[in-house]
């Protein structure tokens, strides 16, 4: 890859994802975009950057998925779904108890691991949840992330990454080489397609909102302005988990850790002030 | 040091399952079917044991059985690790007391994911490569 289609793609995809890719990552966009060209049926990478630089949208959003990680299992790392299950249930169970609704969403959704881990837990304790209306709504930048993510089903090697085997047994019936999650929990998770740079207050208010592993991807200033952003959407009795190497600490008083809980977060009640910065106001007005 | 028996009538799995278990910090000791492993049980209980199905002399569900039958035998975590992927064997090995299942193929990601499940190694273990 020659230096100015480096700096060509590093541009493009801060744009239109976030991902800030520092200078020695091009192994990183050779490894994933040479797979896509190949499949685009085209000769390798050069023939992709020319598409791309061509203006071709196809290409590009395909480029900008192939970017992003989609890694992630069930159970992904075990503590914030115990906080999820000993900690933000038990008090929301509590403070919501006149409203009996709680709304939950998985802003990196990906193949559907997260949500539905947290809907396994959620029928878990259904007991105390009757008459109780919980959404979970996952979204992901990637549509063809989101398609596995609907239908469900993963591979013998997907199933066996974190997700104990009793709750394979329970919640998911086999077929072939492959495990499908129950339909009572697939009808638990919403999903829709959302860049977490533009603007997401049309989803609604939340009450705890999962945001693991991806603001990592981006700028010190995304990662702020997105974090206000999702202050907006919640009570101060609300949280936010993030992944287990993010913080708030130090770029925002918006929201404020919660002790002796690592990786979860609440509104402060402060609110940062205006909307979106003009940068990404701009980029999200061009799309 | 944990001990872990592997119980397998392949060499070549005992192999690399003794390669990621010793890289996860346990003592490997190995045994070709159930009824060695059964011995080396009564001579003394490893705190794990990675469990084949399908062995000749004794099977690994006769042997987990006999196992939990034996003084201590509940103590040591079992988790299976065969091709028997139907969920009918899964749910008999768990009814006669297995703690996890791992259906090959496998590897080193799976063996620490299920052994963190049952306890036997930290959350944030580390690992040799």
């Amino acid at each position: 890859m020659t230096p100015p289609d480096f700096e060509y793609l590093r541009k493009l995809f801060k744009d239109h994802s976030g991902l800030d890719l520092s200078a020695d990552k091009q192994y990183l966009i050779e490894s994933r975009l040479l797979p896509l060209a190949r499949k685009c049926g085209l000769a390798g990478i050069p023939d992709l950057v020319a598409k791309i630089r061509s203006g071709s949208s196809q290409h590009i959003v395909q480029a900008v998925e192939a970017m992003t990680t989609n890694e992630t299992f069930f159970f992904r790392d075990k503590v914030p779904f115990d906080h999820f299950r000993d900690t933000i249930m038990p008090e929301l169970l509590k403070a919501r108890a006149a409203r009996r609704a709680v709304r939950i969403w998985c802003a990196a959704g990906s193949t559907g691991q997260e949500p539905y881990s947290l809907a396994m837990y959620l029928k878990e304790m259904s007991a105390a949840l009757v008459g109780w209306r919980v959404e979970i709504i996952a979204t992901d930048l990637s549509q063809e992330v989101l398609e596995k993510s609907k239908a469900g089903i993963y591979s013998q090697f997907e199933v066996q990454r974190g997700l104990p085997i009793q709750m394979l047994v329970k919640y998911f019936k086999q077929s072939g080489e492959f495990w499908q999650i129950n339909p009572e929990l697939r009808a638990m998770v919403q999903h829709r397609q959302l860049n977490l740079l533009h603007d997401f207050s049309q989803l609604g208010s939340f009450d705890v909102v999962f945001c693991r592993n991806v603001l990592i991807y981006f700028d010190q200033d995304t990662k702020i302005n997105v974090f206000n952003r999702l202050a907006r959407l919640m009570d101060t009795d609300g949280f936010l988990v993030l992944g287990a190497a993010e913080t708030v600490v130090g770029l925002t008083d918006t929201f404020k850790p919660v002790a002796d809980r690592r990786g979860l977060y609440r509104p402060s009640g402060l609110r940062a002030a205006g909307a979106v910065t003009p940068r990404l106001a701009a980029l999200a007005a061009g799309h | 040091m944990k001990t872990c028996l592997v119980v397998d009538d392949s060499g070549v799995v005992r192999k690399i399952a003794r390669r990621i278990l010793e890289g996860m910090g346990f003592t490997v000791i190995e045994a070709e079917d159930g009824a060695v492993a059964l011995e080396a049980c009564k001579r003394a209980m490893p705190e794990a044991v990675l469990l084949d199905w399908n062995m000749p002399v004794m099977d690994g569900f006769e042997f987990l059985v006999q196992l939990r039958r034996l003084p201590g035998g509940d103590q040591p975590k079992v988790v299976f690790c065969t091709t028997e992927n139907g969920i009918d064997h899964i749910s008999r090995a768990l009814h006669a007391g297995a703690n996890e299942y791992i259906m090959k193929p496998f590897d080193k990601d799976i063996v620490i994911a299920k052994f963190q499940e049952v306890g036997l190694i930290a959350l944030d273990a580390p690992t040799e490569a």
